[in-house]
């Protein structure tokens, strides 16, 4: 059911000879209300996985654009159980977008992984990336995960090398995320050609899907991106545009949804004008 | 659905005395539960690699030469135990002696490992240095270092504490350093870290990240106690020189606990020392306003170790509140929430004013200014003292000098200077 999501996703993108686009927007920013209209609003918009940001108070991947939007969910009191709600609230009206949960380790700790990976399950929630839980200290959770039939989906990073990948793609499912650049979310440029060789290799590897975030913020970049790779995610970008309009008291939902929706159709057209040239 | 009380239960087991304490970290960076390397997949590369180079350098007769030459003739060791003859006889009880690593060069303990952690660096081949602070003082001991081997340093400090600590910003400057004043979150120690983190994630080629204390992923832990029992070494050895015997008790503030660990390892399995941390306990523990970690938090994940942390219900990492920066943090090291939890160690707690009361008798008994860290656990030596009693030994890690906390006392006592 879950993980089935996520697999029946690609596999009927990749049917239709494109790139997944993955949209990361955090719970609870600006305020749960209208973080749940936004997601509600997402897949009208174009994009074809969520990825729901669970805040934490000590985001030490994010950079400043996430920084900022946890600390806003986390100021109008968005807690796991909060973003829980909130995923619920959204499978009643969408029942084959896949949604993952991506943030840090000690809010799930603080739940116990198996009562959490279980209301995770429950609430309609299809796969979890945890920033700061690497392979090695994965085991608990990713048997929770596998107990509730969840997806852990693993990062793989410019510096995971040969050696080091079948340790991070060994119980990962769903798909890959590949880290495009060195650093911290939102702040350097992904670079569709230096990226390819990579995504070739995390795909052979583990025969999953790659999706490739970190630093993609133009429709441009996602075009170049997505014709590299199986996804394209992106992130601080969306969290900027709720910070502008909250700047300068604007819709913040349409907002949002106008930037993924411009961000969608370069990842739909992607592979096409690739054709076309 | 409510999510269950947050419970200790859920994350660790019953805690084993073991045969031998001083034989943790296990391979994978754990004492008992905690520990571990909980960081991002960009990072684990590095971290096992620091962690090859360290067993190397650990293991290689030339390291331990050339970190020892340094020791002695750079910074100043061994640093001397003093009798605190007239602290003894105010409070009337054992025996107070001073083990003075606030004499060492830079003045405080933390040199101790900077040293260790810069001849790492270099043989390791990096050519960046960044460190994080609280109070400054590992800040300063970085530059320092740096200086001296000509690496360009770095220092994350949270801007609060870039504003209460200004002579040590001041000093780095003059070393060389530079000082970027972390805003994010609380703006204090636990944000510098988080940006430190940030860097190192984005600078992995030439880059090493020199941590200031006993805590993080694996194998900061066990290196930074390794650098630092050198304090525990000699205290053992000058000990048994001028007193024939063995302390009865080793007391040492603690906020990530670098200088407590260092003075307390080498005494691990003699069970009758005891071994007392002092947590900061701020405004007071029924304020909620401290930083006492294992006296006011439960386990939990943060800076890639498992330890005792401050935070709420839903495991938001909270503030920590204390006069001294170097104590103002939300965690503690690892292997002193194992020493908790098996027994080995006691942590008590001494609020603000009991420190800034401490920090004046000691100036007035002994004519030492001591670090506002420490006046910490002087604010606890009076009782321990009395309990250990006439005929008793205690050792404090007196681990750094208070000159530059004189505006912030100052400012406590309603004076301007």
């Amino acid at each position: 059911m879950t993980k089935a999501r996520i697999d029946a996703r690609f596999a009927a993108l990749k049917a239709e000879g494109r790139a997944a686009f993955v949209t990361y927007v955090m719970a609870g920013d600006p305020d749960a209300a209208t973080a749940l209209e936004i997601v509600r609003g997402l897949p009208g918009a174009g994009a074809d996985i969520i990825e729901l940001g669970f805040p934490f108070s000590d985001p030490l991947a994010e950079g400043p654009p996430i920084q900022r939007a946890a600390q806003r969910a986390l100021a109008k009191g968005m807690t796991l159980q909060g973003v829980l709600d909130l995923a619920r609230a959204f499978r009643e009206g969408d029942a084959d977008t896949p949604v993952i949960l991506m943030g840090y380790t000690n809010p799930l700790l603080t739940w116990g992984y198996e009562a959490f990976a279980r209301d995770a399950a429950a609430a309609g929630i299809d796969g979890m990336i945890v920033v700061d839980c690497p392979p090695e200290e994965a085991e608990p959770l990713a048997d929770a995960l596998d107990a509730a039939g969840l997806s852990l989906i693993r990062l793989a990073t410019p510096t995971t090398d040969d050696a080091r990948l079948p340790v991070v793609i060994r119980r990962t499912s769903g798909f890959v995320y590949y880290v495009s650049v060195a650093g911290v979310t939102g702040v350097k440029s992904a670079d569709a050609a230096a990226v390819a060789p990579h995504v070739e290799r995390v795909r052979k590897a583990s025969g999953l899907p790659v999706a490739v975030g970190f630093g993609i913020k133009t429709p441009e970049n996602a075009a170049a991106i997505a014709r590299v790779a199986d996804g394209v995610v992106v992130g601080s970008a969306l969290v900027d545009e709720v910070a502008e309009a909250l700047e300068l008291n604007e819709d913040v939902t349409g907002r949002v949804l106008s930037k993924v929706n411009s961000l969608a159709k370069a990842v739909r057209l992607a592979r096409r004008s690739l054709t076309a040239v | 659905m409510t999510p269950p009380a947050a419970s200790r239960e859920l994350i660790v087991n019953a805690p084993t005395r073991p045969n031998d304490y001083t034989a943790y970290p296990d391979a994978s960076g754990r004492f008992g539960d905690y520990g571990g390397r909980y960081v991002p997949e960009t990072l684990m590369p590095l971290v096992h690699e620091l962690d090859a180079a360290y067993r190397a350098a650990k293991a290689d007769p030339a390291f331990q030469a050339e970190l020892d030459s340094f020791l002695t003739h750079y910074v100043g060791r061994p640093s001397p135990l003093y009798l605190a003859s007239r602290l003894t006889d105010h409070f009337g009880g054992a025996k107070i002696y001073f083990k003075r690593e606030e004499l060492n060069h830079t003045g405080s303990h933390k040199i101790n490992n900077c040293m260790g952690q810069i001849l790492l660096a270099r043989r390791m081949g990096k050519t960046r240095i960044i460190a994080e602070t609280g109070a400054g003082q590992h800040g300063v001991a970085s530059a320092t270092v740096c200086a001296r081997f000509g690496l360009p340093c770095i220092v994350y400090m949270g801007a609060v504490d870039v504003e209460r600590q200004k002579p040590n910003v001041f000093r780095m400057n003059l070393l060389g350093a530079r000082v970027e004043a972390v805003t994010s979150g609380s703006a204090t120690l636990k944000d510098a870290m988080n940006e430190a983190l940030r860097d190192w994630v984005t600078n992995v080629h030439d880059t090493y990240y020199l941590i200031g204390t006993a805590a993080g992923m694996h194998p900061y832990p066990e290196m930074v106690r390794d650098f630092q029992s050198v304090i525990g070494r000699e205290t053992r050895d000058q000990m048994l020189a001028m007193e024939g015997r063995l302390p009865d008790a080793v007391v040492a503030c603690v906020g990530g606990g670098s200088n407590a660990i260092g003075i307390f390892h080498p005494f691990l399995n003699d069970e009758s020392v005891k071994l007392i941390g002092i947590e900061a306990a701020g405004e007071g523990m029924d304020t909620g306003r401290h930083a006492a970690a294992i006296n006011g938090g439960r386990p939990g994940v943060l800076h890639g170790n498992m330890t005792y942390l401050l935070q709420d219900r839903a495991g938001q990492i909270t503030e920590a509140h204390s006069i001294s920066a170097g104590l103002d943090y939300p965690g503690i090291g690892p292997e002193h929430s194992w020493l908790h939890d098996v027994g080995r160690a006691s942590y008590l707690t001494a609020t603000d004013n009991e420190s800034l009361e401490a920090f004046k008798l000691c100036a007035q008994l002994e004519g030492i200014l001591p670090a506002i860290e420490t006046a910490h656990a002087l604010a606890r030596i009076g009782d321990i003292a009395r309990d250990v009693g006439k005929g008793g030994i205690i050792v404090l890690n007196l681990s750094g000098r208070g000159d530059k906390d004189v505006g912030t006392v100052a400012a406590h006592l309603g004076m301007q200077i």
